[in-house]
């Protein structure tokens, strides 16, 4: 909404984060060169800018990391509880003392506002840490019986949506449960490990505990086929879940994976409106609706459809879209020129399928890659757009006209990962939830995290739980 | 002009329809309220933005003292105070309007003339309100007569509470009456003590309902006064009123507002829930007396570069 009150720009200063021209790969304790030499570069997605140039894993190096992980193993894992917690809680309260180095870090290279990485990613990559670091020494008390013993080393590979949250997810367990871990980031997103590769050695983790992977789908592929790779843990998309699961298939590694989603947000006649539509927004335009478990599918009870929808798009022309680095900016980029081609296509098929599209009146900068935050209404189930994860802006609006019917419609997909409930009646949010087959339920709120709680998907959004006492079975040998 | 918006006129016939009225309204989700203020309170308002959000800011104060120990000496002190906020820089702007009680109002009066400030007067038995009707009327009558051009008037907490909707709902009616066309009327719920975000949504439809020129957070004379979260919620209240009526109503958020960057965070809020039409002294208020030379301390550090301390402003 143009308004005589402009905000005038307020960008976080880059000069708090120090990127080198160049990154090796971070093995035994290093940081080294690939074994042939292979580079990539990474970029920033709201300038296409070249940010820096970084080793490209391939298998030799995925060997020699698995083999570091392996012989730090022995001594990692004979370690009381106590002493990995003593390093956990190191790295969480590094973490938090470099938070805003790393939230300009994450959002130079990955495009999402500093509002996002400043208040929901850092603080909660800290909380993880923090939260397994408090389990080390009680695992005996986990439920899982006296002493349950680690896997091994753990083969990780992680997604370009929440980097270094999703390293803190992956890794923060896997130490807490005494194991070592080979990680690979998305090959779009790999500073923020780097970056966690250097708060190692100044936690003094030893060497080879972590080792650090950048590289394409190849080197993730070699670091799950690995024949001394005890554990495979995978988030990411589910066509990329489904060959994991056929190579790690008559193997004895122990796999978690977290796939895509398409949750569905519920919003009865009878929820709290303006609240409901903040979390619409936040359900779907949060990190530009690349979150695996986003509320992209709106059900919106049809008697209140119009008026809910009104709200929404009026709340819509009030999202600030631009340059990640001011603090006033709530949309960023798009991660790549890849997903952006994705996002688009599948845009394109939703209005080619006649769903009626809609965005607010937007101006997209010139360069890097960007999405304006879209509606998708007169959408039905039989829509691709209802039916296919788009992972970015675009939410697609279905009605519903009885409860039974609502939590039909949200259960008939092929994913099961996320959806929320808008009711102001309590005992019709306990039964709905009850019937929804979604590993995250949100009631009168979406997209809220918290390292205590579970987290993981039904049927194709795929199996395991990470977060939470539940986080720890997927890295103990129970 | 008509007390009640046309649309609604049934809803107030009788206190079982303006009860089921009142209820039927979307409920108010305490969590995601507070969520959504909060992160308003994060925008970053800098050099430009903030030189016009500080000027902004105090054109809109309705400068107040409601104080057993007013006189008129202190009230003609805040006139020209409010007149002349910065004596060391004239382009400094005038503010909305002196505050005070019913008998300070024609000091207030003679003391602003010709400055274009309003004179807005609490009554209605401010601040408690416990006073029979003939009583408030006639406070308020004493105020416009003594030239207010602004009513604050509080509404009947304890009726409200005791569910006596058409009771606060004829009260607001009969002071409307009272003011006429020479004074607005600005409703008091005293939020604080309504306490519930569903309260106070209701208060706001009912306070608009029975003719408010203005809803208004609270006296400042009890523990919770203007929040973030109060004023975002009454500012969807003004919003959805005049999508529905075409009637527009101001707010005022009164109470605790002591800093530049408070002030700022209440301007982002109307910025962006209500927009731009909200965005002038005719429709946003601040009841504040601090508030005002934390601004001007703020301002003159955006123009000299310099920070100059509390001596540099007036006392009143």
């Amino acid at each position: 909404m143009a308004s005589a009150f402009e905000y005038a720009p307020a960008p976080e200063s880059r000069s708090v984060v120090d990127i080198a021209p160049s990154y090796g790969l971070f093995i035994d304790g290093e940081f080294t060169d690939a074994a042939d030499g292979k580079v990539f570069k990474t970029v920033s997605p709201s300038t296409e800018e070249v940010l820096s140039e970084v080793a490209r894993a391939g298998a030799e190096d995925v060997d020699r990391a698995v083999k570091a992980a392996r012989k730090a193993f022995e001594k990692w894992s004979a370690l009381p509880g106590a002493e990995r917690a003593k390093y956990l809680f190191r790295i969480a309260r590094i973490i938090q003392e470099r938070s805003r180095e790393l939230a300009v870090l994450e959002t130079l290279d990955n495009g999402k506002p500093i509002k996002e990485t400043r208040d929901a990613d850092l603080p909660l990559v800290a909380a993880h840490f923090f939260y397994y670091a408090g389990w080390a020494d009680k695992l005996d008390h986990a439920g899982y019986g006296a002493n349950p013993r680690p896997l091994g080393v753990a083969g990780q590979v992680i997604p370009w949506n929440f980097p270094l949250l999703m390293l803190a997810w992956k890794i923060a367990p896997a130490l807490a449960t005494g194991n070592t871990v080979v990680l690979k980031p998305a090959e779009t997103t790999p500073l923020s490990a780097l970056f966690f590769a250097d708060i190692c050695r100044q936690a003094g983790l030893p060497k080879g505990v972590v080792n650090i992977l950048p590289g394409y789908g190849d080197a993730g592929a070699a670091l799950v086929e690995h024949p001394d790779v005890n554990k495979v843990a995978f988030t990411g998309s589910t066509a990329v879940g489904k060959a994991i699961a056929r190579q790690v298939a008559g193997t004895d590694k122990k796999v978690t994976l977290e796939l895509g989603g398409k949750g569905a947000n519920i919003v009865f006649d009878d929820a709290p409106i303006d609240q409901a539509v903040e979390g619409i927004v936040t359900g779907i335009f949060f990190n530009q609706g690349q979150v695996c478990c986003a509320g992209s599918r709106l059900l919106v009870q049809e008697s209140i459809q119009d008026e809910l929808l009104d709200s929404l798009k009026r709340r819509l022309s009030t999202l600030r879209l631009g340059d990640p680095l001011d603090k006033n900016t709530d949309i960023g980029a798009i991660n790549s020129a890849e997903q952006l081609a994705r996002i688009t296509a599948l845009a394109e098929t939703g209005e080619a399928e006649g769903a009626e599209r809609w965005s607010a009146p937007c101006d997209l900068p010139s360069s890097g890659y960007w999405f304006a935050p879209t509606l998708f209404t007169g959408v039905t189930q039989a829509h691709t757009v209802a039916r296919d994860e788009i992972f970015g802006p675009v939410l697609s609006v279905l009605s519903f006209r009885t409860p039974d019917e609502a939590v039909a419609k949200a259960n008939n997909s092929q994913y099961g990962l996320s959806a929320g409930i808008w009711t102001e009646k309590g005992s019709r949010i306990l039964a709905v939830a009850n019937k929804l087959r979604a590993g995250v339920v949100w009631a009168n709120t979406f997209n809220k995290f918290d390292p205590t709680s579970p987290f993981g998907g039904y049927k194709e959004s795929g199996f395991g739980r990470e977060g939470g006492r539940h986080g720890l079975e997927a890295y103990l040998d129970v | 002009m008509p007390t009640t918006a046309p649309a609604f006129a049934d809803v107030t016939a009788s206190d079982g329809a303006l009860r089921r009225f009142l209820h039927g309204l979307p409920g108010v989700d305490t969590v995601g309220l507070e969520a959504r203020a909060a992160s308003l309170g994060t925008r970053s308002v800098k050099t430009t933005s903030k030189a016009y959000a500080i000027d902004l800011a105090i054109s809109m104060i309705d400068l107040t003292t409601l104080e057993g120990a007013d006189t008129p000496g202190k009230v003609r002190a805040l006139c020209a105070k409010g007149a002349h906020p910065d004596p060391t820089d004239r382009t400094t702007p005038r503010v909305a309007a002196i505050c005070v009680y019913p008998d300070m109002a024609e000091t207030a009066k003679e003391a602003l003339a010709g400055t274009g400030i309003k004179v807005a007067s609490v009554a209605t038995a401010f601040p408690a309100g416990r006073a029979a009707l003939p009583v408030k009327l006639a406070d308020v009558r004493d105020a416009v007569a003594a030239g207010a051009d602004e009513i604050d008037m509080v509404i009947d907490r304890g009726a409200f509470l005791s569910g006596h909707y058409l009771k606060v709902y004829e009260e607001i009616v009969a002071v409307k009456a009272e003011c006429g066309d020479k004074a607005r009327l600005k409703v008091i719920f005293e939020t604080g003590e309504l306490s519930t975000y569903d309260n106070i949504r209701r208060a706001s439809w009912l306070g608009m309902l029975a003719g408010a020129d203005f809803i208004k957070t609270s006296t400042g004379k009890v523990g919770v006064n203007a929040t973030p979260p109060n004023t975002l919620l009454m500012l969807e209240a003004v919003r959805d009123f005049k999508a529905q009526t075409g009637i527009q109503i101001g707010v005022k958020p009164a109470g605790g507002i002591r800093t530049t960057k408070d002030a700022i965070k209440f301007l982002v809020l109307v910025n962006e829930t209500v927009g731009e039409d909200w965005l002038t002294n005719e429709w946003f208020r601040f009841g504040a007396s601090s508030l005002l030379n934390d601004l001007l301390m703020q301002r003159q550090k955006l123009s000299t570069g310099r920070y100059s301390g509390p001596d540099y402003v007036t006392v009143d």
